[in-house]
């Protein structure tokens, strides 16, 4: 080992203030990556104050055992010989249950050094911890710190340094003599190969006929054999199965050090649990939960991040410009109410400090500086990455404020709460309450959502999640759905408030539906993923911590902004604003004799021509409805900024009547209309959770059958509102009835038909039967 | 067979057996749910199911039919 470089490796149980310390002593600017084959996630980064040190974050864990990606990784990184040093981190104010993964770690024979967590609360409740004793008993240091109040971390990685020089320990911690006999037994039996402070960690391993460790020992067939017969004599002796028996001594042992090191004050009611009274109260936890949530959309929507938002689009970005401190808006106001048709003579700049929008900063810098007005540069700047650069950040204060309140949900443990409520409701199709999380923090922004289902432990259900999460509407489809809403019904006010949730409601009957129709497919047949998920105690989360949390969502969105959505915008202008008139290709609005719809005659027409027979039974077969469902693919917000300019209206917002009537004029029915609308928010997502769906999956093949999916599903479900709405109002048969008419039933037969035999034979079970037989 | 399903809520008593197998039955053990462990149930879900319990000196939450997989007094 080169003296200076020291690999340390933080390992411990999930919610033990494992990250908290790993962002604290690393400022948190670590390197995330995957561990190999698997999309657990692993974080690296230096030590703050030595460079020299590398820390590695495991993922949370209760055990070493071989049953979960995650515990096999930590336990394949451990045994690789690349860390020097083991952190074991222990939530303190519960030492029982994190002693058990301690003891395993410290049986793998690498130098550990145990960090009593929480510190401060353990003080704070009146208990006792004798540290000395605890570290003879466990045979390696220990050391007190909070990570929360950033004390005793110093003193921690002194430690650390002091140990990564020694050899490591053999465990000092001993089972009942009976199981000791046989562990020596089989460490005798283990080749020499295997070094003296590792040989206790396979003995125990072997015993417990650990798949992973017999293979990587590979022992004779006489020894197998031999340690075959041990271990079976013993469960004969202990009436129980040799991995209950080892989990039994590691608990007894734990038991046998707890009543020695620790002195309990006498209990009182947490404030856990006077929360947890009220908030999973079997009455109130529902109500309670609808007012949370209801309170954090509008919020985060209505109020709040509705106003900076509609700010960011019109004032900031667009051409409105705004005032200081709002000084000056009601003079002006009035001023250009006066004016009446006069209105676009009122110079703002009159009335008080005011500050231009930027679309209008940079059109006159460039006609300043020579470019043509409204030409070629002009235009591909102002309406191409101006326009589109700010619809996209127009929606990060609200998806910031969104992040802010959810992270802080999260963080504080009401979620997991969230999940113990919501379970019965997707245990009926498959998935388990942890799938609800994604989908709340994707009716912020599908991204964020898709890389929220990392945390659900089982493949198939992070699989199902990520396919279905993003049919719940996001910020971007809400526009979409404004626009719909006036196109239908002309004035939103009054009718339009009911119906804007039926779309909501179409998003979450397409996640049951899909949950209910996938679950009895091959790809996702399967026994229901068990449910046993530890309720963590409430704490305020560590400010670092939450802050980073937010940051890093909404930076995964304005990451994805700032390359795959805006190269996309301008692609978008590009193929809109060049094409082919009188047999010459250019940029159309400079040409001679165009007409004021030039984009007719754009590559984006030619396109969408090609494409429209695939819209047509579905009852939009024009271009232009093609290209803004292709625009609407390359993000969601493209979508009523391109329905103005194909329509060319003027400066559209999705609250402008003459936009309502020129897009209802696109569809030759309102159930054409209504199944565009379906179509788009069903369909495919953006460019952007598109790519995040590609990460999470780890597999093109997966991420085709997501994206292939969606689109199928949103295509028949324009089918069947466009064919039905034909058919029951206005009375008209036809081929395509036919086929969503057998689509439907078909439909509505793998969502009740009972769940399939062989829906129930997982490899698991495969493979457990295989093994008796061959037994 | 009595089983930590079974249990009412407010009630409190001892695992006598883990059945089951596999991943589950080891995970549930990890977690500390062995022979002679006791534990209260201390609530059940709003729609029912599942229940937590205090166990170890922590919640857990388990579902009613996983819970059947572990023998109580």
């Amino acid at each position: 080992m080169a003296d200076s470089q020291i690999h340390v490796a933080l390992a411990g149980n999930p919610n033990c203030g494992k990250t908290t310390l790993f962002n604290l002593i690393t400022g948190a600017n670590g390197y995330v990556g995957n561990w190999p084959g698997v999309t657990v996630e692993k974080k690296e980064a230096k030590l703050l104050s030595d460079k020299n040190v590398t820390i590695t974050d495991l993922p949370g864990i209760y055990s070493l055992s071989p049953y979960s990606p995650e515990e096999q990784c930590s336990r394949d990184y451990l045994m690789s010989g690349e860390p020097d040093v083991v952190v074991q981190v222990v939530d303190a104010t519960n030492l029982e249950r994190n002693l058990y993964l301690a003891l395993q770690v410290i049986e793998t024979g690498l130098p550990v050094v145990v960090a009593l967590n929480m510190a401060d609360l353990v003080e704070k409740n009146g208990d006792k911890i004798d540290t000395d004793k605890l570290s003879k008993k466990l045979g390696c240091p220990v050391m007190m710190i909070s990570a929360l109040k950033n004390k005793g971390i110093t003193e921690l990685f002194e430690q650390v340094k002091k140990s990564a020089a020694s050899k490591g320990q053999v465990p000092e911690h001993k089972f009942d003599s009976s199981i000791e006999d046989v562990l020596d037994h089989i460490e005798n039996n283990l080749p020499a190969s295997v070094p003296a402070n590792k040989r206790r960690y396979y003995a125990v391993k072997l015993f417990e006929r650990d798949a992973d460790a017999c293979k990587l020992i590979n022992l004779t067939k006489e020894k197998a054999a031999r340690v075959e017969q041990l271990v079976a004599q013993c469960e004969q002796d202990c009436d129980d199965d040799a991995e209950s028996i080892i989990t039994g001594e590691r608990y007894g042992v734990i038991a046998h050090i707890i009543d020695e090191c620790l002195t309990k004050a006498p209990a009182k009611m947490s404030t856990s649990e006077k929360i947890d009274r009220v908030v999973t109260n079997r009455i109130l936890g529902l109500p309670i939960f609808v007012v949370i949530m209801f309170c954090v959309y509008y919020i985060a929507v209505s109020t709040l991040g509705g106003t900076v938002t509609d700010f960011t689009n019109d004032q900031l970005f667009g051409t409105d410009g705004w005032y200081v401190l709002g000084q000056g808006r009601d003079a002006y106001d009035a001023a250009v109410e006066a004016a009446g048709d006069a209105a676009d003579s009122v110079d703002p700049a009159q009335y008080g400090p005011y500050v231009p929008g930027i679309t209008t900063v940079v059109h006159d810098a460039l006609v300043a500086g020579g470019t043509e007005d409204g030409g070629l540069v002009d235009s591909l700047v102002c309406d191409g990455i101006v326009g589109g650069l700010g619809a996209i950040f127009g929606f990060v204060p609200q998806m910031f404020l969104l992040f802010v309140m959810l992270s802080f949900l999260e963080d504080c443990g009401y979620m997991a709460r969230v999940a113990f409520i919501m379970d019965r409701v997707f245990r009926r199709f498959g998935l388990s309450g942890k799938s609800f999380i994604p989908m709340l923090v994707s009716s912020g922004c599908g991204v964020p959502g898709v890389m929220a289902t990392k945390t659900i432990e089982n493949e198939k259900d992070r699989r199902m999640t990520v396919m279905t999460t993003t049919f719940i509407p996001c910020g971007a489809k809400l526009p979409i759905i404004a626009l719909l809403m006036g196109s239908i019904i002309g004035d939103s006010s009054t009718t339009a408030a009911w119906i804007s949730p039926l779309f909501y409601f179409l998003g979450v009957f397409a996640v049951i539906a899909s949950g209910l129709m996938l679950k009895k497919t091959k790809l996702f047949a399967g026994r229901p993923t068990p449910f046993v998920m530890e309720l963590p105690a409430y704490h305020f989360p560590a400010i670092r911590s939450w802050a980073l949390h937010v940051w890093e969502r909404c930076w995964a969105f304005i990451k994805k902004a700032g390359t795959v959505i805006f190269a996309s915008t301008v692609v978008v202008w590009f193929l809109s604003n060049f094409g082919s008139y009188n047999g010459s290709f250019g940029f159309l609005p400079a040409m001679d004799g165009i007409p004021e719809e030039f984009m007719d005659y754009s590559v984006l027409a030619m396109l969408g021509n090609l494409v429209a027979w695939i819209f047509a039974p579905l009852g939009f077969s024009t271009w232009q409805a093609t290209a803004l469902t292709v625009s609407g693919l390359v993000a969601k917000e493209n979508v009523v900024a391109t329905a103005g300019s194909l329509l060319s209206v003027a400066d559209a917002a999705e609250t402008d009547p003459s936009l309502w009537t020129a897009f209802a004029g696109m569809f030759p029915t309102m159930g054409a209309c209504v199944a565009f609308g379906a179509f788009n928010l069903l369909c495919a997502p953006c460019f952007a959770a598109m790519g995040t769906i590609r990460n999470q999956m780890d597999s093109g093949k997966w991420t085709a059958i997501a994206i292939g999916y969606e689109c199928a599903f949103a295509w028949v479900i324009g089918l069947f509102i466009n064919q039905f709405y034909n058919l029951l109002v206005l009375g008209q048969f036809g081929i395509w009835t036919v086929v969503a008419i057998v689509l439907l039933v078909a439909m509505l037969f793998q969502i009740f038909r009972p769940m399939p035999k062989h829906a129930w034979t997982d490899e698991d079970e495969t493979n457990t039967a295989s093994a008796a037989v061959s037994a | 067979m009595k089983t930590l399903g079974d249990v009412k809520v407010g009630e409190s008593s001892t695992i006598v057996k883990l059945h089951g197998e596999g991943a589950l039955r080891r995970h549930l053990m990890d977690l500390g749910l062995i022979k002679g462990t006791s534990f209260k149930v201390v609530k059940v879900a709003p729609l029912g199911d599942p229940v937590e319990i205090n166990v170890r000196g922590y919640e857990l939450s388990i579902r009613k039919e996983e819970a059947a997989v572990v023998e109580v007094q």
